[in-house]
């Protein structure tokens, strides 16, 4: 593996760890804790339910949130603050650049989610008061959801290239909501005809496709999880990301630094 | 060998809504630095310094022309393995502390782990940076991020070193420290580019300087002949505030300050005018051969027209 | 070749490369999860959790599931399900979200309440569905309209049908042909000519594809009922005159005097059966005919045809 990727790599988690990225598992706590109790309070019958549900979705939500802001964050504020300026001074390529930030910010976004992912267990826990084998499944979802980040991180680092910091916010979390209803986008497109079905057909395997990638309600009724799903939603996400930081790559060897 | 060759380069910005208006923020460069000695970029802010420095770092696409850097492209990556870079008010990662910094540049630099702390620890003690350990970078004053700039540029041992604005930001003791740095780093054997709009240091500092205006290379030339003795002139100060006649009668330029004259001659009349003190019995304080300041250099190369200014700075700069 | 060209063209590969990778595994996830679209969809099928959870964005959500809806359907359609059991509350979800969705309300009229395989199979919430669109929107006769529909086609209430056409024509700026539908149903109601109007009806006040095509298998479905019996009818005469049945209908249509012998909406002739019943040639050409098929005869999935 290429040193300088790894440096880039570990800088970007130390620079999101101290910008105190991490609390947001402080608020993550309260809320999952928060829940297991009013639920196992209330006692309906859908505990094991509601926490699987609202926490892989807390899960999935905030590691978006934090994905998006910290991602654009990433090139766009060093940009701004010219801390870019001495380190692109030294033997270190633009692409490297752009490949070491991804892992830094990916790598960022699977701890958070490793701490929350003991959360969920624990609250799961306090609910169910013991693990079923089904349980299981809620770690592919975990997976799935660290993929999901995957690919919202590429994208993240291709709207920094080359947009101002708003912007690519703005573009991150709309492919973020489109991306959910990619299944209806493409129905959409089903509908269509001529011209404005290829267009909206290539729209809809453009958009990064989160519903595949969603699997948090066959979880919580315990269904199974085929690997061959598993297989294909890994390779889907890596050249998903693979192509977004390509874009970024392209983008960011070309431009102009004021 | 050539520190660095600026071959032509150019840049042009495309601004206007529509990108039709070309502005012209470098035209051709053409520039030879030589090894081992301190250069000094001059201009007036706008000048094009600093769109320089930054395509010859890599950050900015030059519309036309090449360099070379120690010899090789200046697009070559290696090459910033041996040189160090300090841009203008230069600001870093918050969070960390100055040794976390240079440790990463460290790393990105290539330079070997067993030897990063104790150059780290070099290096600031140089640019006067101790006590700081454990302080984040966001807590830095202006002048420390300064020398922070300087110690994360000098970390890796570079051949060539540019520096944009060395001395903004920091007070008198600070400049006299940098520019005691910049003289270390000449006696080691390094190259110094530096770029600047204070003369002062340049005239104190320079070898050779080039002077760039709204783009434009106006002059190019070793400080000692761009200031040297222009027209046979001296200066001659006595105490007193009388004007002898005969000095005046030679058509001197005498000013009164206080209780000493100040007179400019003409060299050849250097020994009339001290005949003259003496047989009126005045005490002689100075006789000094008038050098053109790099100031009045500068502010006359400002104003020529560009068409002359251009040929002359190619004429007096190029070297075999 | 400089290293920026060498990055250029890596990266202007990998782009190309993960692109089509992305578009081949879509497509082949699109294999492996077929059902779980629709089921995830449904996993909330409460409207007011939906309602909740749309953040106001209730117009676009009924958008979205109304969609979802016409996808659901046509997919199983094609695909020749019998059974359409997430159609109710898909439509109830749409309505709910919006409650002035007046194509849902159709969609509903015409394929909640037939049985499968040619809708879902539960007029009574057909019927809930129109009465809740009645209420939200008492200015539409079109909704009285659907209502009467399914109490006429799948309930056979003829009296309650003519109610309702009675009282949604007196709704203002009702189509007047509702008048004529309440005095239709209530004194010829079984008649192939009332069954005409209303198909014809539904067929005429409908933009949706697959309401018309419903609309135009159902009259030439009566068409064929129709003539069936008609010809049934002749060849009663003429079996009372003679004593036996005609040997063909060409024989038959001599008799009658007819210019040629019958042919079907497709244009190909009946026949006569050894037992002298009258039959279609083709009878899987015309889902929903109910006369001109043989004994035992068991009706395939209806399949829309595209021409009218």
């Amino acid at each position: 593996m290429n040193a300088r990727i790894v440096h880039i790599a570990s800088n970007t988690f130390r620079e999101a760890v101290r910008d105190r990225v991490l609390y947001n598992l402080i608020a993550f706590a309260l809320l999952l804790s928060g829940a297991a109790i009013l639920v196992g309070q209330i006692s309906i019958d859908i505990e094991r339910l509601v926490v699987i549900n609202l926490g892989l979705t807390a899960v999935s939500l905030f590691g978006v949130v934090i994905a998006i802001f910290i991602g654009i964050g990433l090139v766009s504020k060093e940009i701004e603050k010219r801390t870019l300026y001495t380190v692109l001074s030294r033997p270190v390529r633009r692409w490297e650049f752009i490949v070491g930030k991804f892992f830094g910010l990916a790598g960022t976004l699977a701890v958070n989610t490793f701490f929350m992912a003991i959360g969920v267990f624990g609250a799961l826990l306090y609910v169910a008061h013991k693990f079923s084998a089904a349980d299981a499944t809620i770690l592919v979802a975990l997976y799935f959801i660290i993929l999901e980040f995957l690919i919202i991180c590429s994208l993240a680092l291709l709207f920094s290239s080359f947009s101002t910091p708003l912007l690519s916010a703005v573009f991150a979390f709309a492919l973020f909501v489109i991306g959910s209803f990619a299944d209806d986008l493409r129905g959409f497109a089903a509908l269509t005809h001529g011209v404005t079905r290829l267009l909206t057909m290539a729209a809809a395997y453009l958009v990064p496709n989160f519903s595949t990638l969603n699997v948090i309600s066959a979880v919580a009724h315990q269904q199974p999880l085929g690997s061959q799903l598993v297989l294909h939603n890994t390779l889907y996400a890596l050249f998903y990301s693979a192509m977004a930081l390509s874009g970024a790559v392209l983008i960011f060897e070309r431009r102009n630094l004021k | 060998m050539a520190a660095i060759e600026i071959l032509g380069l150019e840049k042009t910005y495309k601004v206007g809504f529509w990108r039709k208006r070309p502005k012209r923020a470098l035209l051709p460069l053409h520039l030879t630095v030589e090894e081992g000695e301190i250069f000094g970029f001059l201009g007036p802010n706008g000048a094009g310094k600093t769109t320089t420095l930054k395509m010859l770092m890599g950050l900015v696409f030059p519309t036309a022309g090449t360099a070379r850097i120690l010899g090789r492209e200046w697009t070559d990556p290696e090459v910033k393995a041996q040189i160090g870079f300090l841009p203008e008010q230069p600001y870093f990662y918050d969070y960390l502390t100055a040794h976390e910094l240079l440790d990463y540049y460290g790393q990105l630099s290539g330079v070997p782990a067993r030897d990063r702390k104790h150059r780290i620890n070099e290096v600031l003690a140089r640019v006067g940076l101790t006590d700081i350990k454990g302080l984040q970078l966001r807590k830095f004053s202006k002048g420390m991020l300064q020398r922070v700039g300087i110690a994360q540029a000098i970390l890796h041992d570079p051949k060539l070193v540019f520096f944009d604005e060395p001395m903004s930001g920091l007070d008198p003791l600070g400049r006299r420290e940098v520019r005691d740095l910049m003289e270390q780093l000449k006696h080691e054997g390094k190259t110094v580019f530096f770029s600047t709009h204070i003369l002062f240091d340049a005239e104190a500092l320079c070898d050779r300087v080039a002077i760039i205006h709204q783009g434009e290379l106006r002059g190019v030339g070793a400080v000692e002949e761009l200031t040297a003795s222009v027209q046979g002139k001296v200066e001659v100060v006595w105490q007193g505030t009388q004007v002898p006649s005969s000095i005046k009668a030679l058509g001197a330029e005498c000013h009164v300050t206080g209780d000493t004259v100040r007179a400019v001659l003409d060299e050849k009349q250097q020994d009339a005018a001290i005949d003259a003190l003496r047989r009126e019995r005045i005490r002689l304080i100075a006789i000094t051969p008038l050098r053109t300041s790099l100031e009045a250099y500068f502010v006359e190369k400002l104003q020529r027209s560009e068409t002359t200014a251009s040929t002359v700075g190619t004429a007096v700069g190029t070297k075999a | 070749m400089t290293t920026a060209q060498r990055t250029t063209i890596t990266a202007s590969v990998c782009l190309v490369v993960s692109l089509t990778a992305c578009v081949l595994l879509l497509r082949h996830l699109d294999q492996i999860r077929p059902k779980a679209t629709i089921e995830d969809v449904l996993y909330i099928s409460s409207p007011k959790v939906i309602h909740d959870a749309s953040l106001g964005f209730d117009g676009l959500m009924a958008c979205l599931y109304w969609t979802r809806t016409v996808q659901y359907f046509g997919h199983r359609h094609y695909n020749l399900e019998d059974s359409y059991n997430e159609l109710a509350p898909l439509l109830e979800i749409t309505t709910t979200l919006d409650p002035h969705m007046l194509p849902a309300y159709q969609f509903g009229a015409s394929f909640l309440a037939p049985k499968p395989p040619g809708g879902a199979g539960q007029p009574d919430r057909a019927i809930r569905l129109m009465e809740y669109g009645i209420a939200h929107n008492p200015d539409d006769w079109q909704l009285y309209y659907n209502l009467a529909f399914v109490y006429y086609t799948e309930l056979k209430d003829y009296k309650k049908a003519s109610e309702i056409f009675d009282r949604g024509s007196r709704v203002p700026n009702a189509h007047p042909f509702m008048k004529v539908m309440a005095a239709q149903t209530a004194e010829h109601a079984g008649d192939y000519s009332t069954a005409r109007m209303l198909w014809t009806a539904t067929y005429q006040t409908s933009n949706q594809a697959d309401i018309r095509q419903n609309a135009v298998e159902h009259l030439r479905a009566i068409k064929v009922d129709e003539d069936a019996t008609n010809l049934q009818a002749a060849v009663a005469r003429f079996g009372e005159r003679t004593g036996h049945l005609p040997s063909s209908l060409s024989e038959l249509a001599g008799v009658e005097h007819w210019p040629s012998i019958p042919v079907d909406p497709n244009g190909v002739r009946y026949k006569l059966s050894p037992e002298g019943r009258v039959l279609v040639e083709n009878p899987d050409d015309f889902p929903f005919i109910t006369k001109g098929v043989p004994p035992g005869y068991k009706a395939p999935p209806p399949r829309f045809h595209s021409q009218n």
